[in-house]
């Protein structure tokens, strides 16, 4: 006795949408999206917050790249910065604090028809989230993932963050913090990214550069983007501000991006540090290697039906 | 045992052939000396035989080895339970004998391995004792190789002697398991099973027989719980699944990591349980519904995610394999103590969906309905099976796959327009629209843990809150509207009823045949359907005097177990108590009808 017959297969679409079929269109007939048709809600960022200029080159990256709204996919977590998924016009979600990384390898790895954006704060990727960051990294699933870091707590108002400075004086550490802050792009080599870069929101070209590099790459791609608190840690990333005194140092042309041992030594070059590609490598996905596995198996199993694939197991408990 | 009729032997000097319904045999001895594949081989041949057969296994806990029993019952008729009391008790130890002689009928048979187990004297009254030299004969029998392994098939055989089971249907099931391996391997395990067929049980005088199967349930499949819920995910299309180890959940995940390719699917290990559940709400709102899993400790882990997927209305399936718990507890025992953290386990007002599957064959199916439940409400969906219906072995009626198999690739054809979380929907029943879907009005829906407008947008609003607050409790009542009342096992009157849910549905219809049968008017119920409840339960319980709601749970601080308190909050009907253990073992018919008399009688003055 069952509440729910089956099979079961179609499930008529709810809501009150017309039922009207849509006609479909050929690409070529698109016209590319405007900034206003990619825009959804007003950002509820602090005036002047970093992260504004984040989503901009996000928006420039879906023009640049003429991506149709249907296949925009934005995955975050919890936090100011994880707020971007409404702010975008296309499919997105907003999941729980620290495991928008496992979310968004649910989408890529069912999904290879979608490349999967992640935005996230720093206490999203590195505290709550850092054995998933860990893990989606030695998987190599493939996506994107810009971790905005601000080096605090912005969403919960000026806590510790795993990035923060030493000595950063925050409402949980008063007197200075004292844990030794994470360096991101360590922890990504370590771990196994396959992508691992390092940007300021406070250089648009450069971000955008980056986050079409990170597009491209066939892997896990990782990209730390400073972006500043101006409400709890402001004036934070000023050393790395041509204008307000700082350098921004590009990585060497020379550096070898294949050469792990030198992206580690790179990384470790003293504040502000540098900005660039550390590590680009190819190394089988998650997703390439699951896509094998199934082509294996299904060639095995030829022609034959789902039910009949099962039906084989069955006659063997028989 | 049920002896019906002796028969004298055809021909002079055999022993005597007892017809039988059906037999109990527990197998006793370590893990590690494959009595458990002893025991899948019985209950295959019965389900071959059109038999019924049901078992029961205790596993340790422990990678090492260690105690560990299968006991299995097979009969003709009907088979609810794996039996209370053995008939024959097959033991390879001293340990294994002097632990398990009290599960065994007075007048019960216990074949020892005289090798390892000394009889005692005080005991041999009470049960016919018959030894054998299993060990040794085993190595003598595959040639003197000093080691025992086989002498699981050794006792195949001598089974197979003295119940008359069909040698021929035997040896195809030997071939189908050592076939494919190296041949010497196979021509061992024929040669003890030989060796064990052939030994003479002079001592023993009887041999038994078991009648024709009664009902003629046509071709049957053997498989245990965990199997059935696998099965019924593939077919159910479910093409991905994301979990993290642990008793007695894995068996699903390697099932299904196994089987999935075959499919075009996927089963990802992840590196904890919130990273599986988390990746599996993903698959699913990429558009087809996906499963995690696990045990007590990793249902604790992935509340937070299935209260957003609660919030978020999107499709999950969670298996929850129960075991004693709290806490680690205890991995390898039965338990149905996760019914209130799979109900209530969310913070805020979480609704989502518990079905608790009845027997193996229900596993199979009821993971079906978890998916189609999950899909048409766009919900959280927990399927709360036990430690106990995962391991058990039963036979059942072979599914017609070509009907039930579903394809649910997702629909991705455009739409005009869409709310994912639209307040007019009727029964406040709304569904999830996959990414890559095109949207005409350019208005794309975000799915949410943050309280919500329509499209899936931030709101402080308290009318919001309200309102969609109301929705999704609103479309499991819808939910319930649609789940059918169920009827009563025995009449729908009388003085008793007994309440259960999960897997002890056997125990309770066998303590209700019991208790029937002795004139005392007991009846069961069976609920499926945990979260929503039912409609209409309470035209039912108005047919008894008393109501025990049986379950494996601690009584609780105010004397019910976990459904016997929900059904007092809904109820508030004082004639329902509770019936409650936390042994870690299934129940006994008899135990269940001790409590009821005890319970059920007024308390004298
Ligand atoms: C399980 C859980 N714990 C705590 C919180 C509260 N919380 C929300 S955001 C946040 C930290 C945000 O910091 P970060 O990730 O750096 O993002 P930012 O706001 O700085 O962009 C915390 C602790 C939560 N939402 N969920
Ligand atoms: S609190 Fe900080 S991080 Fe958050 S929006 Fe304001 S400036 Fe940005
Ligand atoms: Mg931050």
């Amino acid at each position: 006795m069952s509440a729910i017959t089956f099979p079961f297969a179609t499930l008529p679409r709810t809501g009150n949408i017309p039922l009207t079929p849509v006609p479909p269109i050929a690409d070529a007939d698109r016209k590319p999206l405007t900034k206003k048709e990619i825009s959804a809600d007003h950002p509820t960022w602090c005036p002047g917050c970093g992260d504004f200029s984040v989503l901009a080159l996000y928006f420039k990256l879906i023009e640049r790249r003429k991506m149709w709204h249907e296949k925009i996919t934005t995955v975050a977590g919890i936090g100011c910065s994880s707020r971007f998924p409404y702010f975008v016009q296309g499919h997105g979600a907003h999941f729980i604090h620290g495991r928008a990384l496992p979310f968004a390898s649910g989408v890529s790895l069912s999904r290879p028809d979608l490349h999967v954006f992640v935005f996230g704060g720093d206490g999203d990727a590195f505290s709550i989230g850092g054995n998933h960051f860990t893990h989606t990294a030695r998987k190599n699933i493939k996506l994107t993932y810009v971790v905005m870091d601000n080096q605090v707590y912005g969403l919960t108002k000026n806590q510790t963050s795993p990035t923060s400075p030493l000595g950063y004086k925050s409402k949980t550490d008063v007197w200075g913090s004292g844990d030794r802050p994470i360096n991101p792009i360590k922890q990504a080599i370590a771990a196994g990214a396959t992508f691992v870069a390092r940007t300021s929101a406070m250089t648009p070209n450069h971000v955008l550069a980056t986050m079409e590099a990170a597009m491209d790459h066939d892997g896990f791609s990782f990209i730390q983007c400073l972006s500043e608190c101006v409400e709890f840690h402001p004036g934070a990333f000023d050393a790395a501000i041509p204008r307000k005194g700082g350098v921004f140092n590009e990585v060497p042309k020379e550096h070898d991006v294949t050469d792990e041992y030198a992206a580690y030594k790179l990384a470790d070059v003293p504040w502000p540090g540098q900005f660039g590609i550390f590590y680009k490598t190819t190394r089988p996905t998650k997703n390439g290697n699951e896509a094998k596995i199934i082509a294996d198996h299904r060639a095995k199993v030829g022609d034959a039906a789902d039910w009949q694939i099962l039906q084989k197991n069955f006659d063997r408990m028989k | 045992m049920s002896a019906v009729a002796e028969t004298p032997a055809s021909s002079g000097g055999q022993p005597k052939v007892t017809k039988i319904n059906e037999a109990v045999i527990r197998l006793a001895g370590n893990s590690q000396d494959g009595i458990q594949a002893i025991g899948g081989f019985l209950a295959r041949l019965a389900g071959r035989s059109e038999q019924e057969v049901m078992t029961f296994m205790t596993i340790p806990s422990t990678i090492s080895g260690g105690p560990s029993i299968f006991q299995v019952r097979i009969g003709s008729g009907e088979v609810l339970t794996a039996g209370d009391e053995a008939d024959m008790l097959l033991a390879f130890y001293q340990h294994s004998y002097e632990g398990h002689i009290n599960s065994l009928k007075l007048g019960g048979i216990v074949l020892y391995d005289s090798d390892h187990v000394t009889p005692k004297p005080e005991w041999q009254e009470n049960y016919r004792h018959v030894g054998v030299p299993i060990s040794s004969l085993t190595v003598e029998a595959i040639g003197g190789t000093g080691r025992d392994k086989g002498k699981n098939i050794y006792v195949l055989g001598l089974l197979a002697k003295i119940y008359d089971l069909e040698v021929a249907k035997l040896k195809k099931l030997i071939t189908e398991r050592f076939g494919g391996k190296d041949a010497s391997v196979l021509n061992n395990a024929n040669a003890c099973f030989d060796a064990g067929y052939n030994h003479s049980l002079e001592n023993l005088l009887k041999s038994y027989q078991f009648y024709a199967a009664q009902n003629k349930v046509g071709t049957q499949v053997v498989m245990n719980g965990n199997e059935a819920i696998a099965y019924g995910l593939l077919a159910a299309g479910v093409r991905f699944g994301a979990g993290y180890p642990i008793t007695p959940w894995s068996d699903i995940m390697e099932l299904l990591r196994k089987e999935l390719p075959k499919y075009g699917g996927t089963f990802v290990q992840c590196e904890d349980e919130i990273a599986s559940v988390s990746m599996a709400i993903g698959a699913s709102w990429g558009g087809r519904v996906a499963v995690t899993g696990s045990s007590g400790p990793g249902i604790s882990l992935k509340t937070e995610a299935i209260g957003w997927a609660s919030m978020a209305e999107m499709p999950l399936v969670v298996i929850d394999v129960q075991r004693g718990g709290p806490s680690t507890g205890m991995p390898t025992n039965i338990e149905q103590s996760d019914l209130n953290i799979a109900t209530f386990g969310g913070h805020g007002d979480s609704p989502r969906v518990v079905i608790a599957p009845s027997s193996v064959e229900d596993c199979f199916y009821t993971a079906i309905e978890a998916v189609n439940i999950a899909r048409k409400f766009s919900t959280p969906v927990i399927l709360l099976t036990d430690q106990g219906i995962a391991t058990r072995i039963e036979a059942f009626p072979e599914p017609k796959l070509q009907e039930i198999c579903q394809d649910l690739t997702p629909d991705l054809s455009p739409v005009p327009d869409h709310k994912p979380y639209d307040l007019a929907a009727p029964g406040g029943v709304t569904r999830h629209l996959a990414p890559g879907t095109r949207v005409a009005s350019g208005k794309y829906p975000v799915v949410t843990g943050l309280e919500h407008d329509e499209l899936g947008h931030p709101t402080g609003s308290p009318k919001l809150h309200v309102n969609m607050t109301a929705k999704r409790r609103n479309k499991l009542r819808t939910l319930a509207n649609e789940i059918p009342l169920p009827t009563t096992y025995g009449p729908n009157e009388g003085h008793v009823l007994l309440v259960g849910w999960g897997s002890t549905q056997g125990p309770l219809r066998e303590a209700v045949d019991k208790a029937r049968s002795l004139g005392e008017p007991i009846s069961a119920l069976h609920l499926k359907y945990i979260n929503p409840l039912p409609n209409g339960l309470e035209k039912i319980f108005r047919g008894f005097h008393r109501i025990f709601v049986v379950e494996l749970n601690d009584e609780g601080l105010y004397g019910y177990g976990q459904l016997g308190a929900v059904l007092r909050a809904r109820y508030a009907d004082p004639r329902i108590q509770g019936i409650t253990k936390v042994d870690g073992l299934t129940w006994k018919v008899k135990e269940i009808l001790d409590r009821v008399r005890a319970q059920a009688q007024p308390p004298t003055a």
